[in-house]
């Protein structure tokens, strides 16, 4: 039994994809924020990679100044209100608040975070500045948490900014990725819109870099380039019957579920490959757009899985069920995808491998692959002296976020091979300060 | 089942729990309600001649997300005709005989007060309460707390009551004062049978920030008012206890002043008063609070044995002297239970802080531990600890001397000197001033924040 109905309106769409982390209203607020301890030297702050001064926007909810609440989540984190919704708090800050050592229910930080930030933004209630020109320029790839985090701080200090951006929207898997269900588009992108506002960078959409000749033009025009590309598509997988109808990426399908909604077909018996959290969202974001059957498909067992706990009782809590110890063999069906051929695995020590004989055929009509973004070595391999380590990942100064191509910085997945936005954010905060420096020598 | 009925000078009721002469007992119709709904006595909203009324009229104060830890009005007494009120009291005793109905009066001349004690006499009322407290409008008018304030004034008055009031007389203090026994005595000097206390403290709860008038706020302008609610009690138990302690004083007390609980009704009973009285909670919760006041009162007696209301009223009276005659030997220390600390290190702040820094951090832990040989004893860290019995107070004393201050003085062995070697805090370990500088910056502006915010340096954890 499917436990949603395919949606059909926009409505529909969003209660099936309710908020998790709704807007709390101001008595909610008052609350929530009585209870926290302000804790000395607060173990939430250090759990947070932005590290925002939790305890002191907490209390600043407290005694009635949300404006000055906002101000310090903006202060640490350009996506305030963003990692309000989206950030994986039970692993972070709300994970080390002390009421948990009492078992009781942490702070919620996250909502209190978004609280503050939406009461400025919906209020168009202006924070920032640029700062006064400084005559340099800074070019910057991508409009994703790492380039608008960037763009927000080098603009603070007075820098020209532009940045290119190869679709149409700004902020990168935050609009294209992340789980309808944590914030929504309008969200997503009053954010930007506010954001833009203040600091005044230039976003030119629809512009991606990918030439040689794109790139010689940046290094011309300017002082430094900031690389916030991310991660690129779905990985191949590499079986046969990949190329088969539906079977998709899951990063392309989030991608199309984000842009067209309840117009996003799906099949009626989905198979998830993959035991991290892209596969977690998807598994649930089939379930919600109505498949009636959704399985998770992984090679390992289930406490090896990379997703989050929560994610996994996410998914589960909508009907996904888990399928463990199984590889996929081969992609059946005629045109169309009609199943996945698996053989069971055990996992001794580190090592999976295949039990012979074990094979077996799980019929479906749709196959989301969640095998992980590849990495953008072609794009990179562009830039000259740039030097990648192993995993693809861009090797750069860890204070400075520096590359080996002097001119070229870089911050976010494309930097730490994939991780939150909340890591995007902080990182670039920290480049462009560092830009500054650089340039400043 | 312990008998929690008492008899207040006089004056009988089912129990100790009162409404206290305020907006729930304006009516004979909310009196019936609260008796219905188990208050054992009520003390008419003051009588005398009616007035006018503001709106608005009440303030609070609310303390992060708890409303009304204080509360404040600038009501004036019943704005009801006397002859109305009169036919109610005497409707309510009709229907509730065994109730306490009291009559709270507030008039200006010796005949108004012969006139209006005669005629609530008239009417049924067990009693009389002397309203000499309000802080706001009618003291202007030379009533209310203008005569709390003039013990000689009080006097007269309640001889003039004296002279007609046939049932018990309470007399109503303020607390607007700096010795509350003074205008006790004025009363027990007078031959009043009880006193009643606190009336409300003359304040200010808050001023709106956005157009600069205090609270609350009657068309642009406001006045003081009188201040109530839990906030008062610690100020109330203080001058219930003056007053049942001093020799002159020596009448029942009813006690009044942020009661809302059983608890803080045993509180004022175990400093003397043998009645209580409630207002702010009532106008909070409403009449139903009464069920769990006269049920965590009866269980509590049952709890300690106590047959009756008598037998612990002023029981701690014993227990609180003077501070020259408490043991200077007795010494506690403060322990941290590890396994209860959930490492928020709010006692560590505190007591490094705003105490003797007698707490330390330690690498690779978050809960702090005690300096024993700094730790004065103060109790600070075990207050501000969010985790019950987590900090207790231990006793570290051998608990076999025994000297107090007055006993030092009397010995010469007490400093005297700007000084003096005898200096309590003499041997108390102090860091150097300069030590303070630059100490946890990082912490009180948390690291990460700062470096982001363009602080270059990455400061040292510690
Ligand atoms: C399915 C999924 C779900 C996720 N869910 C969460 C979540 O719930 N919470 C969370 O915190 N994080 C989540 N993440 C991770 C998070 O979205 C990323 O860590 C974060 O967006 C990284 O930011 P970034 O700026 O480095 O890269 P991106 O967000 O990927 O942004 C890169 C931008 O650069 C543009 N670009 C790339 N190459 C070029 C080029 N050559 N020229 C011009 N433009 C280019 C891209 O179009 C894109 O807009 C999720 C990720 C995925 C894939
Ligand atoms: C432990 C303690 C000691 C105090 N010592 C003094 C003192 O030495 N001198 C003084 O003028 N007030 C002293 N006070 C009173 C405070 O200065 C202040 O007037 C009072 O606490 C009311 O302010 P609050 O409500 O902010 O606490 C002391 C208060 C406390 C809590
Ligand atoms: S750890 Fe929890 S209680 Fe302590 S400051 Fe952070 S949010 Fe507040
Ligand atoms: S009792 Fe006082 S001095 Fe002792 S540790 Fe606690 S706060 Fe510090
Ligand atoms: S206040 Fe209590 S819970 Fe907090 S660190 Fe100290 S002992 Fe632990």
């Amino acid at each position: 039994m499917a436990e949603f109905s395919t949606p059909t309106t926009e409505h529909e769409f969003a209660e099936n994809f309710a908020q998790l982390k709704p807007l709390m209203n101001n008595t909610e607020a008052l609350y929530e924020s009585s209870r926290c301890l302000f804790c000395f030297d607060a173990p939430c702050i250090k759990a947070c990679p932005s590290g925002i001064d939790i305890p002191l926007f907490i209390r600043q909810i407290n005694s009635g100044n949300t404006t000055g609440a906002a101000r310090t989540i903006y202060d640490a984190n350009y996506f305030g209100n963003a990692c309000g919704k989206v950030c994986p708090t039970e692993v972070l800050c709300e994970g080390a608040c002390v009421y948990n050592l009492q078992d009781m229910k942490p702070i919620e930080i996250g909502r209190l975070q978004s609280h503050a930030t939406r009461s400025v933004i919906d209020a168009n209630k202006h924070l920032y500045k640029a700062g006064a020109p400084n005559g340099r320029k800074v070019a910057i790839i991508g409009a994703g948490p790492a380039g608008i985090s960037a763009a927000c701080e080098l603009r603070a200090l007075g820098y020209v900014v532009d940045v290119f951006e190869a679709k149409s929207h700004p902020s990168g898997l935050t609009l294209y990725g992340v789980a309808p269900y944590k914030i929504t588009n309008e969200e997503t992108l009053a954010e930007m819109n506010y954001l833009q506002e203040q600091f005044g960078y230039s976003v030119f959409y629809n512009h991606p870099i990918s030439s040689r000749q794109d790139l010689e033009n940046l290094e011309k025009t300017y002082d430094a380039i900031f690389l916030g590309i991310g991660l690129g598509q779905t990985n191949a997988l590499r079986l046969p019957g990949e190329e088969r109808d539906n079977v998709v990426g899951a990063v392309e399908f989030i991608e199309q579920l984000r842009m067209r909604k309840q117009g996003t077909p799906v099949g009626r018996k989905v198979v998830v490959l993959g035991g991290g959290n892209t596969a977690m969202d998807a598994a649930s974001e089939s379930s919600r757009l109505g498949a009636e059957h959704v399985v998770l498909a992984y090679r390992r067992g289930k406490e090896e899985m990379g997703a989050y706990e929560f994610e996994y009782d996410l998914a589960k809590g909508v009907g996904v069920q888990g399928l463990f110890n199984v590889a996929p063999v081969e992609i059946l069906g005629n045109g169309k995808v009609e199943g996945v051929r698996f053989v069971r695995t055990v996992t001794t020590g580190d090592k999976v491998s295949t039990v012979p004989g074990s094979e077996f055929v799980e019929p479906c009509d749709m196959v989301i692959k969640a095998t992980g973004q590849a990495k953008q070595a072609g794009f990179l391999s562009m830039i000259p002296g740039l030097k990648l380590d192993d995993k693809g990942r861009i090797i750069t100064n860890a204070e400075t976020g520096q590359t080996t191509n002097p001119q070229y910085f870089a911050s976010g997945d494309a930097r730490n091979g994939g991780a939150e936005v909340v890591n995007a954010a902080a990182e670039a905060k920290a480049t462009a300060r560092a830009i500054h420096a650089f340039l400043s020598k | 089942m312990p008998d929690l009925s008492i008899n207040f000078a006089g004056i009988k009721s089912p129990n100790p729990f009162w409404l206290a002469s305020a907006p729930p007992t304006n009516s004979g119709y909310q009196i019936m309600k609260a008796f219905d709904a188990g208050w054992g006595g009520a003390v008419w909203k003051t009588l005398g001649v009616p007035v006018v009324n503001v709106s608005s009229r009440y303030g609070g104060v609310n303390y992060r997300d708890k409303r009304l830890v204080g509360f404040n009005n600038i009501e004036l007494i019943s704005d009801r005709p006397l002859a109305d009120n009169l036919r109610e009291i005497e409707e309510v005793k009709k229907r509730f005989p065994n109730h306490a109905v009291i009559a709270s009066l507030m008039v200006q001349s010796r005949q108004e007060w012969h006139d209006i004690v005669r005629q609530s006499q008239d009417a049924g009322a067990d009693g009389f309460e002397l309203n000499f407290g309000c802080p706001h409008g009618m003291c202007e008018r030379g009533m209310g707390s203008a005569v709390g304030q003039e013990p000689k004034v009080l006097q007269m008055i309640v001889e003039w009551v004296m002279e007609v009031a046939q049932k018990p007389v309470i007399v109503k203090l303020t607390p607007n004062i700096s010795d509350i026994t003074e205008p006790a005595r004025a009363a027990r000097r007078a031959g009043a049978d009880a006193i009643s206390l606190i009336n409300t403290i003359q304040s200010i709860v808050g001023v709106d920030l956005d157009n600069f008038a205090a609270y609350p706020i009657v068309d642009g302008k406001s006045t003081n008012g009188g201040y109530c609610g839990p906030a008062v009690k610690p100020i109330a138990l203080n001058m219930v206890k003056n007053c049942a302690q001093h020799p002159d004083v020596r009448l029942p007390i009813s006690g009044i002043g942020g009661i809302e609980t059983w608890r803080d009704a045993v509180e004022h009973i175990l400093l003397g008063a043998s009645s209580v009285q409630v207002c702010t909670a009532a106008m909070h919760y409403g009449f139903g609070i009464i069920r769990e006041m006269t049920s965590g009162l009866e269980q509590y007696m049952v709890d300690k044995g106590f047959n009756t209301i008598y037998d612990f009223v002023g029981k701690a009276l014993p227990n609180v002297t003077h501070w020259e005659d408490l043991n200077m030997k007795y010494k506690v220390t403060a322990n941290i239970h590890e396994e209860k600390c959930i490492g928020c290190q709010l006692c560590y702040t505190a007591c490094e802080d705003g105490a003797h820094q007698a707490i330390r951090l330690n690498a690779g832990t978050r809960v702090p531990e005690i300096i024993e040989e700094n730790c004065v004893g103060c109790n600070l860290c075990s207050l501000v600890c969010p985790v019950e019995q987590c900090i207790t107070m231990d006793r570290t004393d051998p608990g076999t001397e025994h000297l107090t201050w007055k006993e030092r003085v009397e010995a010469g062995t007490a400093p005297t000197e700007f000084n003096d070697e005898k200096a309590g805090g003499r041997h108390h370990w102090v860091p150097e001033p300069s030590a303070a500088l630059g100490k946890e910056r990082h912490k009180t502006l948390p690291g990460k924040a700062r470096v982001l915010n363009g602080e270059t340096e990455i400061p040292a954890e510690a």
